[in-house]
């Protein structure tokens, strides 16, 4: 099949042995390098490659989908850790050996495209090939009977085949050929089908645009996080997140200054199935946005639904519990008084969270401890540790131990908001410090030992995480994944087919040949060669005979094995 | 209402799999008694011919030459009647197993396709019914042993250790892709496991000491098989191909970016990967043949392998197997 594909595509032809190699130039090695490159063999190995070498991307963890896993699995596997550091395996698919793989396969699928494409326009534009000296080794051949026919209904015969043939799609035409006899032989040479190339290029070429797409997406796109307390909001600039992954190409003016405001966040959870029985079933977020120069809007976020705003997009990610914390210090002041997001830990949000005061007098503090929605009396569930058993507010509690000292806030040194590094601190309530630790439920306040103040469980409100993604090229990946899918279709399920009728005269008369050429996967050819033939027969008033070369009749019954 | 449904679709599933162990005996027997007479009279000297005929015939890259050329010899094919038992009583079975699944559906009142337990019991079902449904277009019926054995261990592993209880859906995966993502996976995954049974028996098939096995005599010939397993697997390709893109939109939905290389992404990507090179190894000098038959054949094992080991021991996003 043409010397488009690959030269060691199957149907190409076979390469002649023996063939003296001469000694390569410099450019004769580029040629024969790219050659190879853009084999078939060289794509399929290098297909086969790529699939092998994401395996072990699977097997350790990633630091862009799990970077906590990342660290358990380095404390776990310290040695070991250090190879795979080394050998990038922690970061598989952007590590130089899996990028040289499919870029490579990318060079050579693009090497492979564009001389297909260009013989393809050709081919588009020519006629259909000459119609073979004997079609009776063709698949589906097929004759009518032999008829005393005149030159004239010979003609006549085979302008009808073509007019049938153009009607069913073919690109056609005539041609006259000697006949051995010396008389000429008029036939119709058809193909059609050519969208079956046309569905490989679109696919493969789509493919590329998919590649270009994600790599050009991947560096102008960002992502953020912000936990945002109920009656808060978030302001789509680069203090407003909590983190935030700029792409390569960033800059701040791609970020539009939009807010949301969190109104009320919404979990409902299983309480009929005991099966399930406290399983969330339902997350809403009511939100307010604010696009600079628009009306305020209000509008909901779910797990499967999130926020398109602006170009960019705010999805439901996580949400918890965040305790209403007061603390009056040694004066009576008010030192802190805000919710504090606690990290669910548990199905039923048995959460952790640290309070950091540092206008706290005459000492600053920090508290840690842990708050359950529902907790588990002493009595049910034993031996002194509290653990929440349902993740609605059914029974809110709050532990807390208090430091004081130095929190190490006024270096200027960012710390993590959720964690308080008590080696510098003084524990005043829990753990080994004189007094016990806090134990508030919604309302109550407990003053802390040595005149330190108080601590006040205010309340208790609700906090989401919100993921905010910016991928300017996502539509078009989504575009190209849609042509990825057509081309594929019509690539493998187009028939491509090479039809010819052919008048043949012979020393008793004249008869009508058929025959076909399948090129590529064509399982259906000879039903459709002899769909053709009994057609452009019955219509001329022939029969047609048996194929002489098979023992079979012409109409192919469905195949059975 | 739900404890009733959830009985009786589990008495429906149980039935199944004795009327698949019946199937596969008979279809077993079926294979053990298979005798060609015709087939064994040819004088070798014709079928050898056939074959270089039909080898020639793939050189000038008309298939459809192969079936004729060949279909002499396969027409020798004897089946028994053991083949009619067998059939009736993988529909029959088939018949209850869809029933089982779609009371289980039902008792969940959504699609029953939402942990592992369920989405076992769709999948097979879905593999058998590829399996019958292909009847009308080839006979495979040889492939019943396999097709039966392969859904009756899934079945059994998925009732007595993916069991779970019916629960309502989790926010993540309450979701029309949830209805579309997954369905058309097991489509896939249906025409993986019939070509991948058809690249297994044109291994066999083409193995030189295959007078061991005396049914081989009654199947189709290697070329065939092979052409009709890239057939099916083709159909499987185009359906994990829209599996991939429609995860990758289900997941921008639901986890705010659409591809992050999540282990399930990942292997759902080898396998997408792995039958793209079987594609071309089917389009490559010398790769076709045995070499393509065994892609095609890893190309299934990595499909179960995502299935069962994937969900059960990698870590992930894709927490959803209920276990
Ligand atoms: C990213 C890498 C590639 C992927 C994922 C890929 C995938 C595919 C798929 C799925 C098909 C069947 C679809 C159709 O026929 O429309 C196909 C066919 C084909 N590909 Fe690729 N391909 C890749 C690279 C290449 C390269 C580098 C070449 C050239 C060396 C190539 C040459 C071909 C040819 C010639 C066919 C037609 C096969 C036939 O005649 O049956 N492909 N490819």
């Amino acid at each position: 099949m043409a010397s488009s594909r690959p030269s060691d595509h199957f149907d190409s032809p076979a390469p002649e042995p023996g063939v003296a190699q001469p000694k390569l130039g410099f450019v004769e090695y580029l040629r024969f390098f790219w050659r190879q490159l853009t084999s078939m063999r060289t794509a399929l190995f290098l297909l086969l490659l790529l699939a092998f070498a994401a395996i072990p991307g699977s097997l350790v963890p990633q630091t862009t989908s799990d970077p906590n896993g990342v660290i358990q699995y380095k404390e776990a596997n310290p040695d070991l850790s250090k190879v795979l550091d080394f050998l990038q395996v922690f970061d598989t698919y952007s590590s130089i050996w899996f990028s040289a793989i499919y870029l490579l396969l990318f060079v050579s699928l693009i090497g492979c495209i564009i001389p297909r494409t260009k013989h393809h326009l050709q081919s588009l534009r020519t006629k259909p090939p000459k119609t073979p000296a004997r079609l009776d080794r063709l698949a589906g051949y097929a004759s009518t009977a032999v008829a005393p026919l005149g030159a004239t209904a010979a003609a006549d015969g085979i302008a009808a085949a073509q007019r049938q043939l153009k009607r069913a799609g073919y690109r056609t035409r005539l041609y006259e050929t000697a006949a051995p006899g010396g008389a000429t032989e008029l036939s119709v040479s058809a193909e059609r089908g050519y969208l079956r190339e046309t569905g490989n290029l679109v696919f493969h070429a789509a493919l590329v645009g998919v590649l270009v797409a994600v790599g050009i997406g991947g560096g102008f796109s960002y992502s953020g996080n912000k936990v945002v307390v109920e009656g808060q909001s978030f302001t789509n600039v680069l203090s407003g997140y909590d983190s935030f992954n700029p792409g390569r190409f960033f800059s701040d003016d791609a970020l539009v200054p939009y807010s949301i405001t969190v109104d009320k966040f919404t979990a409902t959870y299983e309480e009929t199935n005991l099966d399930a029985y406290g399983q969330p079933i339902d997350y809403t977020v009511d939100v307010t946005t604010e696009v600079p120069g628009e009306d305020p809007e209000q509008q909901t976020i779910k797990v499967n639904d999130p926020l398109r705003i602006s170009g960019s997009s705010a999805y439901l990610l996580g949400n918890g519990y965040a305790p209403w914390i007061t603390v009056r210090d040694g004066d009576g002041n008010i030192a802190f008084s805000q919710p504090v997001a606690f990290l669910p830990q548990d199905a039923n949000l048995t959460s952790v969270g640290v309070i950091k005061v540092p206008d706290a007098l005459p000492e600053q503090l920090g508290l840690q401890g842990f708050f359950y929605p529902t907790v588990c009396s002493d009595d049910v569930c034993g031996d002194g540790a509290l653990t929440s058993v349902h993740p609605d507010l059914r029974d809110p509690t709050l532990t807390l131990q208090v430091f004081t000292g130095d929190l190490g806030l006024d270096e200027g040194v960012p710390t993590n908001a959720y964690a308080l590094n008590i080696d510098n601190l003084t524990q005043v309530a829990g753990g080994d410090s004189d007094a016990a630790a806090l134990l508030l439920k919604v309302g109550d306040s407990i003053d802390l030992p040595d005149g330190l103040g108080s601590v006040e469980f205010t309340g208790v409100q609700r906090f989401v995480s919100l993921d905010v993604h910016h991928d300017p090229t996502q539509f078009w990946v989504l575009l190209f994944a849609i042509l990825v899918l057509a081309g594929l279709l019509t690539g493998l399920f187009v028939p491509r087919r090479r039809v010819w009728v052919k008048a043949q005269h012979g020393a008793d008369g004249t008869r009508f040949e058929y025959a076909g050429l399948a090129r590529g996967e064509d399982p259906l050819l000879e039903t459709a060669v002899g769909d053709i033939a009994r057609k452009h027969s019955e219509s001329l008033g022939l029969t047609t005979v048996a194929a002489p070369s098979a023992s079979q009749p012409i109409r192919v019954p469905r195949a059975r094995s | 209402m739900t404890a009733t449904l959830v009985t009786f679709s589990l008495v429906a599933i149980w039935s199944a799999m004795a009327m698949y162990a019946l199937a596969f005996i008979a279809f077993t027997f079926d294979l053990a008694r298979r005798a060609t007479p015709d087939a064994l009279s040819v004088p070798a000297s014709v079928s050898a011919a056939a074959t270089l005929e039909a080898r020639a015939a793939a050189r000038r890259g008309g298939t459809a030459v192969i079936e004729r050329t060949t279909s002499a010899v396969d027409g020798a094919m004897r089946s028994t009647k053991w083949i009619r038992i067998a059939m009736a009583f993988t529909v029959i079975a088939w018949v209850l197993h869809v029933g089982g699944t779609v009371l289980r559906g039902a008792a969940a009142g959504r699609v029953p396709w939402a942990n592992m337990f369920e989405f076992s019991l769709t999948a097979t079902a879905i593999v058998v019914g590829v399996f019958l449904l292909v009847q009308f277009w080839q006979d495979l019926q040889f492939l019943g042993a396999y097709v039966t054995a392969f859904t009756l261990l899934l079945l059994g592993v998925a009732t007595v250790n993916f069991y779970v209880d019916v629960v309502p859906l989790p926010p993540a995966l309450q979701s029309a892709w949830l209805v579309i993502h997954v369905f058309v996976a097991s489509l896939g995954t249906g025409f993986f496991a019939l070509g991948a049974g058809l690249s297994i028996a044109q291994l066999l098939q083409a193995d030189e000491r295959k007078n061991k096995l005396r049914f081989l005599s009654t199947l189709p010939d290697a070329v065939r098989l092979e052409n009709m397993a890239y057939r099916l697997i083709v159909i499987g390709f185009v359906f994990w191909t829209f599996t991939l893109i429609a995860g990758a939109i289900w997941a921008e939905h639901a986890w705010g970016r659409y591809w992050g290389w999540d282990t399930k992404e990942v292997w759902t990507f080898i396998i997408w990967t792995i039958f793209a090179g079987y594609i071309h190894a089917r389009a490559t000098r010398g790769w076709r043949g045995s070499r393509s038959a065994w892609l095609a054949i890893i190309g299934f094992v990595a499909v179960i392998f995502n299935f069962t080991i994937v969900n059960l021991f990698f870590k992930g996003l894709h927490a959803y197997s209920g276990l």
